[in-house]
């Protein structure tokens, strides 16, 4: 019974909207039959509208593989990481072996061949049992992976993908120490030099440089131009002049690295350009937005991996002789979280169908990553509390999900950014 | 030995699962409830796999027997290594009454349909408990058999299987063709990576009902009543020996 559906997502396909074509550089997605959900009747009822909760059968399968696969190779090591602040590289390997950094790469490319939603899903059950973890999964499937799929020249694809998908981790370089929202502003030079460029400055706030093997740098080759200067640049870990510094002692997503890399003369070859000169921002620009909704995954898994861990405690503990789940003050907070957690998932599924429907979703995004971080913010705070005591201290993993969801407020676009991102759009429905 | 492993791999309720008793008494809740391959079957299946990648085996098929969900389990068995599947679709009243005998009858038939070298089945299922399958496929298709397999090893032409047994463990040799079943130590399920799941699906599953084989699953056993296991009692502390035994005197035990 997949037909209705299918026929449902191309006829949206060819709604698809002239200016937003250049954000979503890559435009529909139902080219290869692995985009189109290979849904069972039984699962949608025959019904041409299925819940968002609905997933193929390929879906499910990764999202309980997935499952399986954290709670035993991930979860004992989760604590450890955090307070040495440094990811085991026996878990980054096996999340090489497991496929799950290279989820939608081609297998031509050693990649699982798979679809945005099924990286969403892996992203929401890693974040369930460790966010800085599902950080890592999400910056290189959602930004590194899709840039060089998408911008990658033939020989570029060939060199960097098949080591993407099976033993590199990428790294992502926008912001810089005067350049955070305002990424535009960005003062990384990179100066034409006859066959090669040399790149001066230094970013900040680098996710994955300790284990990176390759550097998507934003720099601008011609500041007289604005951002429209702003070029990306593919630059091997090893390339002289490029430091990659100590990284930040963080509040949360500890295991995370987080370093400032400083560029001293660092030389790119021409063939190094990812895509066009001077359409850096644009790219930056797109790949966020898709970025944003892997966010807004690792934000819904952390609630929810929070909530899974408190419940259970809340059944058990027992004062004035009765659960501390049966007191109707308790009930109704741990109800209310619940069904903001609910929300934010709906909101980040939906958001996921409509990009890979190839319809507008730059709103649906913000708003998914906006508000997950928040409900990830309210879920974190409440469990502390509804865990009493044990909630406070390190023995119980709690405390680690509170210091973690801040970020989610702050990365990959801030709160005001978002919602300023929204009001824009909303601004222009009302234009006629 | 270049021939086909058939491994037999159950849905289950998942061993995580809270299970409740019907009100009627008739059996357990199986709607809406977490289901999954049986752990001891996916054990078979990892070994029926690593068999094929020491390139003992050429072939292997997983089977299950169930309604229409039975396929989820093949396929993850697919995503596990298997080569093909075969859903033997048994459904409604017939799939509740569906116990070894049947099951055993099914395998036999197969495992000489498929020109099978072997038939690795898990020990026993976590939901009946009930460890006979495996032995009386092999006493159907008169094969030997190695149970509670707790290492596996070809020796020329013959298996050696040491096997896990109440005074310890016990190593025998059996001929080809044979049955074997999984036990706990056998080895560690391997998961399904991402790629392999996709892989999956584009192997194929038979799909044939137990009249196809000429197997006749009527059932000769009838399920009289299910209920829970009592509640478990408060003990008694007692201070001497003296009270002990008095306590039990009491109680009509001694």
């Amino acid at each position: 019974m997949a037909a209705p559906l299918v026929r449902i997502l191309s006829r949206s396909c060819r709604q698809l909207s002239g200016p937003l074509r250049a954000v979503q550089s890559g435009g529909c997605r139902l080219r290869s039959t692995s985009s189109v959900p290979d849904l069972h009747s039984d699962q949608t009822g025959g019904f041409p509208f299925p819940p968002l909760q609905t997933f193929s059968e390929e879906e499910a399968m990764m999202r309980d593989a997935v499952k399986k696969y954290a709670q035993e190779r991930i979860a004992p090591f989760v604590s450890k990481m955090d307070e040495s602040s440094h990811m085991d590289d026996d878990v980054i390997q096996s999340l090489f072996e497991q496929g799950l950094m290279g989820i939608e790469i081609d297998p031509e490319f050693g990649g699982t061949g798979s679809t945005f939603f099924s990286s969403i899903l892996v992203i929401e059950e890693l974040a369930k049992v460790d966010p800085s973890v599902a950080v890592l999964c999400d910056i290189q499937n959602t930004l590194i992976n899709t840039l060089f799929s998408k911008l990658g020249t033939a020989e570029q694809k060939d060199k960097y993908l098949s080591h993407l998908s099976t033993d590199m981790v990428g790294s992502f370089c926008l912001s810089e120490a005067e350049s955070g929202s305002d990424a535009f502003a960005l003062k990384t030079r990179a100066e034409k030099h006859g066959d090669h460029y040399v790149i001066n400055g230094s970013k900040l706030w680098i996710s994955n440089a300790e284990h990176a093997g390759v550097f998507l740098v934003m720099a601008n080759v011609d500041p007289s131009a604005g951002y429209r200067g702003i070029t990306c640049f593919i630059v091997d870990k090893d390339t002289e002049g490029l430091e990659i510094c100590k990284k930040e002692n963080k509040l949360g997503l500890r295991a995370s690295s987080t370093c400032p890399l400083n560029f001293d003369n660092v030389k790119v070859p021409e063939k190094n350009i990812l895509g066009e000169i001077g359409h850096g921002y644009k790219y930056a620009i797109g790949m966020l937005n898709e970025g944003r909704i892997g966010i807004a995954a690792q934000m819904l898994g952390l609630a929810q991996g929070c909530f899974d861990h408190t419940i259970p405690y809340t059944r058990q503990r027992v004062q004035f002789g009765k659960r501390i789940f049966d007191f109707q003050g308790m009930q109704h907070q741990i109800a209310h979280v619940a069904t903001q957690i609910e929300a934010a998932r709906l909101l980040t599924y939906n958001a996921a169908r409509l990009k890979e429907a190839g319809r507008p979703f730059i709103k649906e995004a913000c708003m998914a990553k906006y508000f997950a971080a928040e409900v990830a913010t309210l879920t974190t705070s409440k469990c502390i509390e509804w865990m009493g005591g044990v909630g406070f201290t390190k023995d119980y993993p709690i405390e680690k999900y509170y210091r973690d969801c801040k970020i989610g407020t702050i990365y990959e676009g801030t709160t005001n950014i978002q919602l300023s991102t929204m009001a824009k759009f909303i601004d222009k429905e009302y234009d006629y | 030995m270049t021939g086909r492993v058939l491994v037999g791999v159950k849905r289950v309720i998942d061993y995580a699962v809270k299970i409740r008793v019907k009100p009627d008494q008739s059996g357990v809740v199986t709607d809406g409830v977490k289901h999954s391959m049986n752990p001891f079957c996916e054990i078979a299946v990892e070994e029926a796999v690593k068999m094929k990648e020491k390139k003992l085996i050429k072939e292997v098929v997983a089977v299950s027997c169930g309604p229409q969900q039975a396929q989820e389990t093949i396929r993850t068995a697919l995503a596990m290594g298997a080569d093909r599947g075969i859903h033997v679709e048994v459904t409604g009243k017939d799939y509740e009454n569906l116990g070894p005998l049947q099951v055993a009858k099914i395998f036999a038939a197969l495992a000489k349909k498929e020109e099978a070298q072997l038939v690795i089945l898990g020990k026993q299922a976590i939901d009946d408990d009930c460890n006979q399958t495996g032995q009386m496929t092999a006493a159907l298709l008169d094969w030997p058999q190695g149970t509670f397999a707790s290492e596996v090893t070809m020796e020329g032409d013959k298996l050696k299987v040491v096997r896990e047994i109440d005074g310890g463990l016990e190593t025998i040799k059996i001929n080809i063709p044979a049955v074997l079943t999984a036990d706990l130590r056998l080895n560690t399920p391997r998961y399904a990576t991402l790629p392999n799941i996709m892989k999956a699906k584009k192997k194929k599953i038979a799909n044939m009902k137990p009249a196809d084989l000429s197997v006749d699953i009527v059932s000769r056993l009838e399920v009289l009543k299910v209920e829970e296991p009592p509640q478990r009692e408060a003990g008694m502390k007692v201070e001497t020996v003296e009270d002990l035994v008095a306590k039990l005197k009491e109680g009509g035990t001694i």
